[in-house]
């Protein structure tokens, strides 16, 4: 990033906290870029003649003579199809020692699509995974985290369900992601022959924190370019809004903003809301699907980034170790995909429906008869039977390592309907149990 | 004169502008920003500066630039047009937008200036006249839109002339008024009227007490609210409430529905959008969408139009009201938009009261909440706006100041259960928790006693007591073990488990299902709470159990065929049959 040599450059700085430094200039424009001291800041407030900027690599070691020169735009991004296969830092430039990517500028952050612009998402999306497809299918155009503790499997899953989702593109926004799990998700998708499909925007946990908030602008601003120009189906991989909002409290917090509650801004719905909202089904074909992680701790799902997520998504998906049967598995209670309506039934087999819910229902029961035992009670025989039943299903069916068709996941609940339990017991509407309900 | 400014300051959407005239407390202004003008709205004044909230982005704006007062406060267009329109927060028809993004500074008419109307006159010259007064009708999609003596003008009229049976703007005059003192003035089809302020022009607003059919039996057959009352549902996210204000939007017994998306997903908006220029309304025959008007501000929309957004619809409202309409308004969700109200009032680094909401919040929302009612016209014809708001408690906790500050608002209480929608039992309303205010209402009981039943209410209140013995026998058959009580209580505990699978529960995507008429629902609540009232002999509660599970499927199936149809009979006698196996004593 060169100055120019028009440029008025400035060297008096009044005010510098740990995240911001004010000057004294003229004709700045809001939302505009400066180097400060040879780092990239933006501006935030101005009053008057007073400018703030946030400075995205932290104040350290700034001097109050350093050289401040405004760049007269947005952060942006160049795009063209010459992205594809290639690896970003949050400011756009590259990191795999490639030259950089020309093509028409865009500043990041742009406008939101008109809600008569879009096409209500239908179209599912099959990951092979049961737990996804039959209890919480995913459709394109959706946008949906998983809610998942450090610990779980969630960056595996992750680059499953991408390499088998079919997009065109995958955009992968990577937000304090360890070193280790960015070459994880390299690897894969080299080792799978898609990395021509991939665009990468990486902050890795050894980049300034606040570098962070412009990744997901970054990534969706690619996402946009190829879902509107050119029509493709683009998957978006944001990985960990956790910390991404955890960038957004520390600039709100060092600009001495009133917290909310967890101390996060009093913003951090909308903040969230304007990148998740940019998940959209065009009518022309082309789509943005986010899936997002917001890692949780200590599993608490009230805390003010799991909340205001699940008020903005649609959906989330929770993994949980099921220690019967010693794997990890898509928990049927907490997951949810508010857009699986869409497709159970149309993009799926009829009984789709009533199948998942009275399997989940089954499952539900098992819960209550474990905690039955537990606490030393006589189980009954449907109590006996429904343990038994949770048993396979979250074999055959939750668990993450499943790969069958929807019509091989519907036949499996069917078989272990017959198995354990009465067709009254499983309470299906009777035109599918008819059709459906194995025979001898 | 109008006033002019420039900009002085910018924290994100909150402008400050040194003016050079007078000024009022939101007031509109048009921040110029190259060839776009951005409409923003006056928020607070001190000495020259006025603190403004832009309703868009304020992306490059400088220190410097102009602003233009435009004299008025955020007002709406009314006139015939308005129904099946799709408007954004500050009433711009987002249909006449070009382009696939949404650009800053593209305002649109919300009305259609050439389209021609078939005008009827419903009054004569010499007609002594006043604010609301119904001077003439249209024919819009179905209904017959009253234009009225526009609501801005105060004190007593005559009409000097009225225009004749004919096809008309909404821009030519139709009548013509004088005042006292013999001042004229033109009336036309299209009136403004400023968004903050309530449409007063009505004789006064009884207790209401007449149901509002919703088709939703947990809240006809245990809750009901009433036309022009006031309801919320507050709930987690993902508990349900925005499928019971779609459903309700569907299914209602309204002239009109105005749904305000309040800062949530585009994609529910779509929903609407795409479905309900679809679906039937069974009233009229005609498609949802003639009666529907959309306000979408979504949550990626600008922040301080989420705030007017609610104010935009209830006011567009408040004008179908006067015409006479029973009116259903939805919001979803109002925490949204008082969230809005917490990012500006940050902004101006106001005294924050808890949870960092603004000190007035509890007299913002109830102020708005006043507004829905049960009007008398001046002509004496009668029009409601019954407003039910979605609430997205933050931990989904109860105890926070939106769900709390609404709680003293509104009268009906639908509170949505995480337990619940964990268990799939939807909609997740908690049948306990929940309350209807309106059930106190001695000429609401009356009503019910007139209209539905002279036995609904003790009915509904059975239930209820049902309801809470049944939780109670669970808890104790959870404390003392299956074996540990005695098997009346699983009777009594699977008793209000019929309740709760067949009248409660009920599917928002099925079909059938997904609706009950309210003669549907009476013979349900009465099928159900008889064979409750019936005793059973069992000997081990295993059987109970089995037993019961068998009667709620087969009910089940019933609530999913035709009403009366030959499959709902054939259920009806399989139960009977069932029931005949156990009963030992029946009730009369
Ligand atoms: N009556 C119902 N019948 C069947 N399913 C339902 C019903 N109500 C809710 N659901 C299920 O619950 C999901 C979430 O519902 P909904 O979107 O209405 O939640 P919400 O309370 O509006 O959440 P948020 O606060 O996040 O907007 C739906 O997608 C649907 O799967
Ligand atoms: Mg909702």
């Amino acid at each position: 990033m060169e100055t120019q040599a028009f440029q008025k450059i400035y060297t008096k700085i009044n005010q510098i906290t740990k995240a911001t430094c004010s000057l004294s200039a003229k004709g700045v424009g809001y939302d505009e870029l400066a180097i400060i001291h040879g780092r990239l800041a933006q501006v935030v407030k101005i009053i008057g003649d007073n400018v703030t900027l946030q400075v995205f690599s932290g104040t350290e070691g700034i001097p109050t003579n350093a050289e401040v020169v405004f760049l007269g735009k947005a952060p942006s991004l160049k795009v063209s199809d010459d992205l594809a296969g290639r690896f970003f830092n949050a400011f756009g430039e590259p990191i795999d020692g490639g030259p950089a990517v020309e093509g028409e500028e865009i500043e990041i952050g742009g406008p939101s699509v008109n809600p008569v612009q879009r096409m209500k998402p239908s179209n599912m999306i099959f990951t092979g995974i049961a737990g996804i497809d039959m209890n919480n299918s995913l459709v394109t155009g959706q946008k949906i985290p998983f809610f998942a503790d450090p610990d779980q499997p969630y960056n595996q899953v992750m680059a499953i369900v991408a390499l088998r989702a079919k997009a065109d593109k995958i955009i992968l926004g990577g937000m304090g992601l360890t070193n280790d799990d960015y070459l994880f998700y390299k690897n894969v998708f080299d080792n799978a022959g898609a990395l021509d499909r991939i665009i990468s925007f990486v902050n890795t946990t050894d980049d300034p924190p606040v570098e962070r908030l412009l990744i997901p602008d970054m990534a969706l601003t690619a996402a946009e370019y190829f879902a509107v120009q050119k029509n493709e189906t683009v998957l978006v991989l944001l990985t960990d809004m956790t910390l991404y909002a955890d960038a957004l409290s520390i600039v709100s917090n060092r600009m001495d903003q009133i917290p909310s509650k967890d101390s996060m801004p009093g913003s951090l719905y909308s903040d969230l809301a304007k990148i998740y909202e940019k998940a959209v089904q065009f009518p022309s074909g082309g789509s943005i699907t986010i899936i997002a992680v917001t890692t949780l701790s200590g599993g608490d799902i009230t805390h003010a980034i799991p909340d205001n997520t699940g008020y903005i998504t649609e959906g989330q998906l929770f993994l949980r170790r099921d220690t019967e049967i010693a794997k990890v598995i898509v928990d049927p209670f907490r997951s949810l995909s508010r857009l699986k309506q869409n497709v159970i039934g149309k993009d799926t087999r009829a009984d789709h429906g009533q199948v998942m819910n009275a399997a989940i229902k089954l499952y539900a029961e098992a819960a209550n008869a474990k905690t039955k035992l537990e606490n030393g009670f006589d189980l009954t025989d449907f109590d006996e039977r429904s343990l038994d039943y949770a048993k396979e299903y979250s074999h055959d069916l939750l668990a993450i390592d499943v790969n069958i068709s929807g019509e091989e996941m519907l036949d499996t609940a069917w078989n272990l309907f017959k198995k354990y339990f009465t067709q009254a017991e499983v309470g299906i509407k009777k035109e599918f149990s008819d059709k459906y309900w194995p025979k001898d | 004169m109008t006033t002019n400014g420039i900009v002085a300051g910018i924290i994100a959407n909150l402008v400050i502008v040194e003016v050079d005239g007078p000024v009022s407390q939101n007031e509109i202004c048009y921040i110029k920003l190259g060839n776009t003008r951005l409409m923003a709205e006056v928020i607070k004044i001190i000495g020259k500066n006025a603190y403004v909230q832009v309703f868009e982005s304020t992306r490059n704006l400088k220190v410097g630039d102009t602003v233009e007062f435009a004299g008025h406060m955020l007002e709406v267009s009314l006139g015939p047009g308005i129904l099946s329109k799709n408007y954004d927060g500050l009433q711009n028809d987002l249909d006449k937008m070009k382009g696939v993004f949404l650009k800053r500074g593209d305002y649109t008419n919300p009305l259609e200036n050439d389209k021609k109307w078939g005008f009827q006159p419903l009054a004569k010259v010499g007609d002594m006249v006043e604010a609301g007064f119904w001077l003439g009708e249209v024919k819009e999609n179905w209904m017959a839109h009253k234009i009225m003596v526009p609501f801005k003008f105060t004190g007593k009229f005559t009409i000097k002339s009225l225009a004749p049976k004919g096809e008309y703007t909404i821009l030519d005059t139709i009548a013509v008024l004088n005042d006292s003192d013999g001042k004229e003035y033109n009336v036309s089809m299209m009136q403004k009227w400023p968004v903050k302020l309530a449409i007063k022009a009505f004789k006064h607003k009884p207790r209401p007490s007449k149901m509002m059919e919703t088709g939703i039996r947990c809240i006809d057959s245990l809750n009901p609210i009433v036309e022009g009352g006031t309801g919320f549902t507050p709930g987690p996210f993902g508990t349900g409430k925005t499928v019971l204000q779609h459903a309700l939007s569907k299914h209602a017994e309204a002239d009109m529905i105005v749904v305000a998306a309040c800062g949530e997903r585009a994609n529910e908006v779509v929903d609407i959008f795409t479905e309900f220029p679809l679906l039937d309304d069974p009233r009229t025959g005609r498609k949802l969408m003639e009666r529907t008007t959309i306000i979408a501000n979504t949550s990626n929309m600008p922040v301080a139009a989420r705030e007017a957004s609610v104010y935009t619809a209830m006011t567009i409202a408040e004008y179908y009201r006067s015409m006479g309409l029973k009116i259903l308004l939805l919001a979803d969700s109002t925490s949204r938009w008082a969230q809005a109200l917490r990012e500006m009032s940050n902004r101006m680094e106001e005294l924050p009261g808890p949870d960092a909401y603004p000190m007035d919040l509890p007299a913002i929302i109830s102020n708005f909440y006043s507004r829905a009612g049960f009007v008398q016209l001046n002509n004496g014809k009668t029009g409601s706006i019954t407003f039910i708001g979605a609430v997205s408690p933050a931990g989904g906790n109860l105890k926070e100041p939106v769900t709390e500050s609404t709680k003293k608002a509104a009268r009906c209480f639908y509170a949505l259960s995480q337990q619940r929608a964990d268990s799939k039992r939807y909609p997740a309303v908690d049948p306990i928790d929940s309350y209807s205010k309106y059930l106190e209402y001695d000429e609401f009981k009356e009503y019910l006693f007139q209209n539905i039943s002279p036995d609904w209410l003790e009915k509904l209140l059975y239930a209820k007591n049902l309801l809470i013995r049944g939780k109670e026998a669970y808890e104790q058959i959870n404390i003392l073990g299956d074996d540990g009580v005695p098997i009346d209580y699983h009777l009594r505990y699977w008793k209000s488990e019929v309740f709760d699978f067949v009248i409660l529960q009920q599917d928002a995507f099925d079909e059938i299902d997904s609706s009950t008429p309210i003669k549907r629902q009476k013979y349900m609540m009465d099928k159900v709470i008889n064979l409750i009232k019936d005793s059973y002999e069992f000997e081990t509660f295993d059987d109970v159990n089995k037993y019961f599970r068998r009667v709620i499927n087969l009910l089940k199936q019933m609530n999913y065929s035709e009403f009366e149809s030959a499959d709902f009979k054939k259920f009806e006698v399989e139960l009977e049959q069932i029931l005949n196996e156990r009963r030992v004593a029946q009730l009369a």
